[in-house]
């Protein structure tokens, strides 16, 4: 034990030396890797495509809140295919976020919210077996439908829950999870 | 005390007539000592009120000569009369300082004048599988900030976190206190005994104990030749598991001990009485070994200890932003519950701390003792999320690594019976490292940090009933960072026009920073101790005390994952200082003893965190809790009152109330104590086997005095929204119940059998000072049982 202990001793004088030593370098910088700054979902109906887009540049750390933009109005009485895309921009090329969520395929879900002002509704296009090794048959969300039906306006959620039960009854609290994304879009059909 | 003779043969044949006189003296004050013993052969002299003795008759050879007082280490010494025949012996009064058995009956204080309070081995027992912060609330005044039921922070009369110091075996605790959600990486089980000073006069530990001093003592070993051992089993039904410690200490007379412990915990998730409360195991093993040798004169001694713990998080308590906080607040019911086992899943933390200690005394005639140590701590803390990927689950997004060094000196002079002085220096580094692997950004920078203390504390006995002490104490931090600001944070902090200059880097969307702040810190105390009557004793002490803001407070920022908060520390923040005015007044009467000690604590600058806003990110809102400095005030009285009514049964009452108020802006402060009431009647019966039975009524009031809830825009109701983040829960009563008997077990050794329920009526309640309290019930009836032998 005695031997041990001045080794210690010795390592702790020696550790002196070292932080004596090193004042002048710098940390690494760290950039969160599992950041999602953009989302953009894809409405297309033939050549009418509406874009809904939110961008949080400075990620949840950040104080500032996502940029939410909506390229234009929703048609009346029309089925759009959707599409989420997910990216982080805070690395250079933007990293495509879908291929992580798409691997995991059976620990995620989006969940589409139509606010009852809005006439629209939504379900899901893709099962967890479209996303391979996965092999499940539950919803995944990154593809869906939504068919407006009279002009109106109201919003449109979407929520990224990360290991929800699966299957759930569609709703976000009988899901539960973690919540990867939550954002209101503000639609207007006409 | 002991009396040995080491006999020298005398042989006839020579000629006796030698003598030998001289005094026998405290070491210490150099007071002559009365009634002192001096044994050789089988000859026993007594000392006169002079100290002095004389004895005849002796032959010119060597004698051994025993020397005994009362209260006082045995010395032999060997004279060889052909040589001497005045000799003067030392002996040394102060018995505990040297490690001897404690004096029975009578209390040894950190201070004289402030307010303070002992656990002994007993309620550390019933507590070894607990946290200290549990054992602790035993203690009027005393409360804790938990986050679930295992990680538990003391409150001292309202005051929590930095404010409140843990001396570990006269080492500082360096742990990371700076979190609320980081419990004290201490054993209860390596202390013999736990003082608690609640204020800042105990200056020779640190000056910004406005909280106060938490001092964890370990069992003196007595200078003799003895081996002795304990081990406690703890088996707990709630959490279905064990805590294991166990003790072996080895002495010599020759003054050289040896000191190894060590505990093992296990428990599994813990129940409410509706649900499992998943994830809330832990797994606790720790360890430490002491050596040296504690001569007369002088001594060493090493000292180390380990400690790790792996603390499930309450798996609720894990949420994705304000809208499940509020869905959380709503349901009443974790989001979360799943079946009980004894794994630790993430969210989690995993502590680890080393501490190594060298101690070294030396003690000058009619002068005093100087004290010398070194310390060194290392600590490490892992906190892991639910991240995105399995692989990023597996990497803790915190790993910080606390590593501290410290030199400690004084001099105490107590030479003198009527003053002692105690003069000491501390100088101290801290390097603080935030590993970047976590691939996620660091809530608390990379650091260095220096202190240097000084200080002197004095005690005068005016007369046998009245002590006065005074202290002063000046400390020095510098701290030097290097931090990592979002640009766009740095700007909506305003760092931008006051703090550009010290931007060394600019790394994208982040700039790099190298905040460099010193600290001047003054601490002053003074009080007196009246004694009166029978058994009155009346303490009044007024403390000033400054404390440097710590990194949590100047540099926090970001989301924390494991709070679903975003912390926003801030720059500009100062010192805060307090000013406490206590008085305690006692009656120590087993048949009929009472206390009553009321303080106020003024604090200008006070520094604390609060939720003030949400902030909104593709994630959803998250709320913001800001450190914000303001004046404050804290009121408060803690009295407890003890009768004996018939032989076998008494009472216990005792009741804490503290109000907390944010002067400046006319509003109560946050994380207050509820006030509350303890009662408990006990049956002891000595002759059933040393039985005593406790049951044990615990109220806790609402706490009505909160800030306000904010309110904030939720994505999800596309509106705004009442969050309930300061709604406090209803209140609440417990019942507990405590049995313990004593039983022979083997040879003449000792069995303890004890067994409490806590909770008996598995009473469904949140607790205001639970930062889980918006997720879950707390822990419900559990039935614990205990076998301690002694050895």
């Amino acid at each position: 034990m005695n031997t041990r202990k001045f080794l210690s001793m010795l390592a702790i004088a020696g550790l002196f030396a070292y932080s004596c030593s090193d004042d002048d370098d710098n940390p690494t910088v760290v950039n969160e890797e599992e950041v999602i700054t953009t989302m953009t979902v894809t409405l297309t109906a033939g050549t009418d495509v509406v874009t809904l887009t939110s961008r949080d540049l400075d990620g949840p750390d950040g104080p500032n809140a996502p940029v939410i933009t909506v390229s234009g109005p929703l048609t009346a009485n029309t089925t759009y295919t959707g599409e989420v895309s997910l990216l982080n921009e805070t690395e250079t090329p933007a990293e495509n976020v879908n291929e992580e969520i798409e691997e995991e395929a059976d620990e995620h879900q989006f969940f589409y919210d139509v606010a009852s002002t809005l006439n629209a509704t939504t379900a899901y296009t893709d099962t967890e077996a479209d996303y391979p090794p996965n092999m499940g048959t539950n919803p995944v969300g990154i593809t869906f439908s939504l068919v407006t039906t009279d002009a109106s306006t109201g919003s449109l959620t979407v929520t990224l829950r990360h290991e929800p039960k699966k299957p759930n009854d569609g709703t976000l609290a009988d899901a539960g999870g973690d919540t990867d994304i939550a954002q209101s879009f503000d639609l207007t059909i006409q | 005390m002991l009396v040995s003779i080491l006999g020298t043969l005398v042989s006839k044949a020579q000629d006796c007539t030698m003598s030998l006189s001289g005094k026998v003296i405290d070491f210490h004050d150099g007071v002559p000592l009365k009634d002192a013993t001096i044994t050789f052969n089988d000859q026993t002299i007594v000392t006169d009120k002079d100290g002095s003795y004389s004895i005849s008759n002796l032959c010119a050879v060597s004698y051994a000569f025993t020397i005994s007082h009362a209260n006082c280490n045995s010395q032999v010494v060997t004279i060889d009369l052909k040589e001497v025949s005045k000799k003067d012996f030392y002996l040394e009064h102060h018995l505990d300082e040297l490690q001897e058995v404690e004096v029975s009956g009578k209390k040894r204080s950190k201070t004289s004048s402030s307010q303070e309070e002992t656990i002994s081995k007993d309620i550390i027992q019933k507590y070894s599988s607990a946290a200290l912060g549990d054992a602790l609330k035993e203690i009027t005044g005393v409360s804790s900030l938990n986050t679930g039921s295992t990680i538990v922070k003391p409150i001292i009369q309202g005051l929590s976190g930095s404010r409140v110091l843990i001396m570990n075996n006269g080492v500082r605790m360096q742990d990371m206190e700076w979190g609320d959600e980081h419990a004290p990486n201490v054993d209860i089980n390596t202390a013999g005994n736990v003082t608690v000073v609640k204020g800042a006069a105990a200056l020779r530990y640190g000056g910004d104990a406005i909280g106060g001093v938490i001092v964890m003592e370990p069992n003196k070993v007595p200078a003799k030749d003895t081996l002795t051992g304990k081990t406690v089993v703890t088996g707990a039904s709630n959490g279905r598991g064990t805590a294991v410690t166990s003790e072996i200490i080895k002495g010599y007379k020759s003054g050289w001990f040896l000191k190894a412990q060590g505990t093992l915990k296990r428990f599994g998730d813990v129940e409410a009485p509706d649900y499992v409360l998943s994830n809330t195991g832990i797994f606790e093993r720790g360890g430490s070994l002491s050596f040296g040798n504690n001569k007369f004169i002088q001594g060493w001694d090493v000292y180390y200890s380990y400690y790790q713990n792996e603390i499930g998080v309450l798996a609720a308590s894990h949420i994705g932003n304000a809208d499940d906080l509020i869905e959380s607040i709503n349901s009443g019911q974790p989001l979360v519950i799943r079946d009980f086992t004894y794994s630790i899943d993430n969210p989690k933390q995993d502590v680890t701390h080393h501490l190594g200690r060298v101690r070294y005394f030396k003690r000058f005639e009619k002068l005093g003792k100087w004290t010398t140590q070194y310390d060194f701590q290392h600590n490490q803390r892992f906190e892991f999320d639910i991240r995105q990927t399995a692989e990023l689950r597996k990497i803790p997004s915190l790993d910080l690594e606390l590593t501290t060094h410290t030199i400690t000196s004084d001099f105490v002079l107590d030479g003198k019976f009527d003053y002692n002085l105690d003069f000491g220096i501390l100088v101290r580094y801290q390097d603080n490292f935030a590993d970047p692997s976590t691939r996620a950004r660091r809530l608390i920078p990379d650091y260095e940090k220096y202190d240097a203390g000084l200080f002197v504390t004095g005690k005068y006995n005016f007369n046998d009933n009245l002590i006065i002490d005074a202290g002063i104490r000046y400390d020095y931090n510098q701290i030097d960072a290097k931090k990592f600001y979002i640009k766009t944070r740095w700007e909506e902090r305003g760092y931008d026009e006051e703090f550009n200059d010290i931007i060394i880097a600019d790394e994208g969307t982040q700039w790099l920073t190298n905040p460099k702040f010193e600290y001047h810190s003054v601490s002053a105390t003074t009080g007196f101790n009246y004694m009166f009557g029978e058994s009155y004793e009346l303490r009044g002490n007024y403390a000033l005390a400054q404390r440097a803001p710590n990194p949590s407070e100047l540099f926090s920022d970001g989301l924390h994952h494991s709070a679903s908060r975003i912390e926003l520390g801030d720059l500009r923040i100062e010192q805060e200082t307090s000013h406490k005015i206590s008085f305690s007044l006692q009656k120590s009467d087993e048949n009929f003893g009472w206390e009553i000690a009321p303080y106020a604590n003024f604090i200008n600058d006070y520094i604390l965190l609060e939720p003030t806003d949400v902030e909104l990110s593709i994630r959803g809102a998250f709320p913001v809790w800001e450190y914000r400095q303001t004046n404050a005030r804290l009121l408060g009285i803690d009295a407890n009152l003890n009768k004996k009514w018939l032989p076998n049964w008494k009472t216990n009452h005792s009741f804490s109330l503290v109000k907390g108020k944010d002067t400046e802006n006319d509003i109560p402060l946050i994380n207050i104590p509820a006030a509350n009431l303890s009662n408990r009647i006990i049956f002891e019966k000595k002759d059933w086997k040393d039985l005593v039975i406790s049951l044990e009524s615990e109220y806790t009031f609402r706490q009505n005095e909160v800030p306000d809830n904010i309110m904030v825009f939720s994505p999800q109701e596309q509106e705004d929204v009442l969050l309930e983040i300061n709604t406090p829960p209803s209140d609440y009563h417990l019942f507990h119940m405590n049995a313990d008997i004593t039983v022979p077990f083997i040879k003449q050794n000792e069995l303890n059998i004890g067994v409490t329920i806590n909770n008996i009526t598995n009473n469904k309640y949140r607790n205001y000072l639970n930062r889980q309290r918006y997720f879950a019930d707390e822990v419900g009836r559990n039935f614990l049982l205990r076998l301690t032998f002694n050895y």
